[in-house]
Formats: C-alpha cells, structure tokens, sequence
C-alpha cells in the first residue's frame, strides 16, 4: 500500500511494535489455556496476571479489580446491564449523556425495553455536560449514572470529578467509558471517584479484540458471560492471552509516555486548528477548545458533504472521518454534533482528525492544503455555496 | 465500496457548474438529510437539450448520479430526457450500493424538476411529466 498520512487514530491505531513484539510468544510457543494446571498453562496465567498489574497500576487501582473483556464495547454493555439488574431492588432510573458512544446509547435503548427509565442529559454547544441539569435530574431512584470521560467524535474532556462527587453525594453507582481517554490523558479511579470503567486496548497502540472493565471492590454487578471460572467467575471464556499481553505492554508504554506524547500531540493538534481556521473561511471547530484531547481535532465546512471530502482526503492518502450521515449509512449526522446544536446542513460538513505522537508537521502542512484544495472544489459544486455566494444563503457557521 | 465508474464519475465530473442563461433549473433535495442536486438545461428550439449541467451537495454517489444524469440527457430531446430513470442511471454506473440508491433517484427528480420548469417556462405540457414534489425526504428541513 501507498504511504499514507494516518489521521484516524479514534478509530484505531497502529500497534506499538514491542506490544506486537511481546505477544507472539503466546501464540505458538506459551499456548497453554491459563486455566490449566501444568506449567504450559501457568505461564500464560503468570502473562495474564502481568498485564493486569500493569493496566491496574496505570489507573491507581487494585489488579483484582480489572476484568479483561472482548472489547470496549463489552465493558460498556457488562456496566450497565449488569449494574442495572443488581441494583433494580433499589431503582429503575438511569441517567446518561446525550452524546454518549453508542454502546452506552444502544444498551440503554436496550435497558428501556427492559422497563428501566432514562434520562439523556445535555450538553452545552462545546460538548460539555450540563452538570446543572445532572443535579436536577437525580432522583431517589436512580441507581446508575453514566457518562464517558471523553468525546470520540468531539474529544470533549468532561468533569469526571464534578459528576462523580454528585453520584457520590447521592449514593449513586458512577461509570464512566473511558475507551477515548485512557492511555492518553491521566485517568485515575481513585482521585476522581470512579466506580467502574471501559478501555479498550487498541485505542493505545495494543492488539484490537480486548478491553477491560474496571469494578471497585464492593460494586456488587454480577457476571454478564457466564460459563467459566474466569476472570474471578465474572467473566466467562478462555484468556485472549497473546491479546492481554500486548494490552499491557500498550498500557505500560503508554503510561510511561503519557506526558510527552501529550505535549507533542497537543502542539500538534493547535498548530492544524490555528492554520485552518486561518486559511478556510466558513468552518467551526467543534467542541471545546481547551478541555480536549490531545490529538483531537473535528471541524464542520458549509455547503459540502463529509463522505465527498473523506473520499477526496483517501485519494491524497489522508485517512480521516466524518460524522456525516452518508458515512454511517443513516439519515440523520452525527448525534454527537446535533446535541451541540449544530444544524444538521453542517454536521453532513464534518471531518474529524485524530493525531498521534508517529504524525509530523510535515504531514500537517500537506493535509492543511489538500483540505483547503479540497474543500474548495467541493464548494464550487456545491448548489448551497452557489446560492450563499448570490446572497441566497446561510453559512450557519 | 463503490464501483469504478462511480469513481470515475466522482473524480471528474463531468459537466459540473452553473449554466449562463439556462433554458430552465431543477433543484431537489435538502441539505437537512444531507443532499441537493440542481440540474441546469439548455435547449433549443428543437427542444434538443443542447447542454445539460449540474451542482450538487453530497456524497460520492450523489455526485457521481448528478454527473452520469447530466451525461444521459444530453443531446436528447425533452421528452426522451424523461425516460431517463433512476435505474438507468444506476445501471450506468454499474450499480450503486444499497444505501446510496436514493441518490439515482434524486437524479432523476432533478432532471424532472429541470424538465418541469422548462415546460413551465415555455407553456408545454410534456406527457407523463409531473410537478416535482419537494424532494424525496418527508421529514422537514429547508426545502427547493
């Protein structure tokens, strides 16, 4: 394949080399089950027990407290579902965020139909939650309060210690999914309260097909796999071994470089913002400046399309996403832009970029003009632009 | 995802800009639900379209049926114009995905819409031709 300038990082990563490194043992030469009695076996156990070490030093918790699962999205549908049916004697209400990744969303669709009661909470037009309206919508039966540390569409950081204090305040399990933010900003479960967590390995550089969903000790949610002893009896399966492994070799570099690679990727991110909004007129940052990722960048463009410019970015090796309704095959954009308030002519306009610490300015420099390129032709298409040029229309931006 | 002639279509389009003049302008869709395409005719005393072009708001495929219609109805008189479907621009491009079929029809509704407007225009009244609706979404938005 060509060479292409990788700027989707949201989505997946490529993996560290050591992590791939380090797991290829565990495929032909440590095989063994890690539930098995002989030494093959224990020392895939022994790998196991490493990288659960490791990932629970990363987020100041205790090793027993960390439960790999398949995914992210697993971890996700586990906390909710389960700490839904445990806690049901006590409530049925469940409060969420409006822009949450949609195995929060999806699940709790889910625990509608299953008779529990939701309530989405706001967001201010920079993704930020209502933390007012979080207040308000407390009630004594509301056993759960869910909201993700960070944005994957916005990169929106949101106030995890603000939300957890009230969650405490109110003798309320608190989750957060935290699939965007761990491994790159500091997230720690203790300092801010947190009662269980979603990650998901190959958001860090680690192998896809594992995650982990941390439960502080006396959380009483039952298993949502069942049929083994693993994982404490709450999580049923055979070990993904060579995938755990390469989890915490992931976690561990991504723990030790977590300040540096931040600051870079930072610099990085404002360097881009600052030329686009400098070079394109009609477009709009989305999310809040500052409380963001590092490596997160999304911006709408009145008057085009995002699959056209994505298509565009992929003929000029870009590799980037959008929160289009043509790339998801649905009819509406993006809820994540919608619940900021955008209208939905410019949420169809949205291209998200995410860095990584493997990405140059260089490679910025030639992105910043292939958008601008880009963006132009599709204007000059584009019946919106021809109309807001005759003075017909809005920019909406 | 997207076949070679889609491609192609979106690469470079063909006849894509404003026409000066036109003999009549369609424009269907809306920006709401993430499409519009306008489609300009220029057609002589004949009633040859003599030129036909196209602006469009949306995906690779809107585009590409926007490019590929404009192709079709060229150097057609406007009745023969109205026979230019949906499936013949699908087919055309050999094929659109699932999701993207819509775009071929919205294709077809602009050429409508320009057919229409010319009728309008010139005091015609072509067989078979209807008003165009507002677009084939139902729900909402800013409407052409």
């Amino acid at each position: 394949m060509d060479k292409v300038i990788y700027l989707d990082n949201a989505a997946t990563t490529r993996m560290l080399p050591e992590a791939v490194e380090g797991m290829i043992p565990y495929f032909a030469e440590y095989y063994g089950n890690a539930s098995s009695i002989y030494r093959l076996g224990q020392e895939s156990r022994k790998a196991v027990s490493r990288a659960r070490e490791i990932i629970a030093e990363s987020i100041h918790a205790d090793a027993s407290e960390i439960y790999f699962t398949g995914s992210g999205s697993e971890a996700d549908n586990w906390a909710l579902i389960e700490a839904a049916r445990s806690y049901a004697s006590k409530g049925k209400h469940i409060i969420t965020s409006a822009i949450e990744h949609h195995a929060v969303l999806h699940t709790c669709r889910h625990l509608e139909k299953m008779g529990f009661e939701i309530t989405y909470v706001d967001v201010d037009e920079e993704g930020i939650l209502k933390l007012e309206d979080l207040r308000k919508a407390v009630r004594p039966d509301t056993i759960l309060i869910s909201v993700m540390f960070a944005n994957n569409e916005i990169g929106t950081l949101q106030p995890i210690k603000e939300i957890a204090a009230i969650a405490k305040e109110n003798d309320i399990l608190f989750h957060t999914d935290a699939v965007q933010a761990y491994g790159h900003v500091p997230v720690y479960v203790d300092e801010l309260s947190i009662d269980m967590l979603s990650a998901s390995s190959h958001k860090l550089k680690g192998p896809k097909g594992v995650g982990f969903l941390y439960i502080r000790k006396g959380v009483n949610i039952r298993a949502f796999i069942h049929g083994g002893g693993q994982e404490r009896n709450r999580r049923a399966g055979t070990e993904n071994v060579p995938g755990i492994v390469g989890f915490g070799i992931a976690a561990s570099q991504a723990a030790a470089c977590m300040d540096q690679e931040a600051g870079y990727v930072a610099s990085l991110r404002d360097y881009l913002i600052e030329r686009i909004e400098k070079e394109i007129p009609y477009c709009r940052l989305n999310g809040h400046r500052t409380r963001r990722l590092p490596g997160n960048i999304n911006f709408s463009f009145s008057f085009i399309e995002g699959e056209s410019l994505l298509i565009m970015l992929d003929q000029k090796g870009i590799c980037a996403s959008s929160g289009s309704a043509c790339t998801s095959g649905a009819l509406d954009p993006s809820h994540v832009l919608l619940a900021t308030g955008l209208p939905h002519e410019t949420a169809h306009g949205s291209l998200r970029l995410t860095l990584s610490g493997e990405n140059t300015r260089e490679e910025l420099d030639y992105v910043v003009d292939s958008i601008k390129e880009i963006v132009g032709r599709l204007r000059q298409m584009s019946p919106l632009y021809e109309d807001f040029a005759k003075g017909k229309g809005k920019a909406y931006v | 995802m997207y076949s070679e002639k889609v491609m192609d279509h979106f690469t470079n389009p063909r006849n894509m800009g404003e026409l000066e003049n036109p003999s009549s302008v369609g424009t269907v869709g809306n920006a709401r639900c993430g499409d519009i395409m306008r489609i300009y005719l220029d057609v002589d005393e004949n009633r040859v379209i003599r030129q036909c072009t196209f602006k469009t708001f949306g995906c690779g495929a809107a585009v590409a049926a926007s490019s590929m219609a404009t192709e079709l109805v060229k150097g057609k008189t406007v009745e023969e114009a109205l026979l230019v479907t949906n499936k013949t621009v699908m087919e055309a491009l050999d094929g659109l995905p699932p999701v993207k079929v819509h775009c071929s029809l919205l294709a077809e509704e602009a050429i409508h819409a320009a057919l229409w407007d010319y009728a309008q225009k010139n005091n015609l009244k072509i067989d078979g031709l209807q008003k165009p609706g507002n677009g084939i979404h139902e729900d909402g938005g800013e409407e052409y």
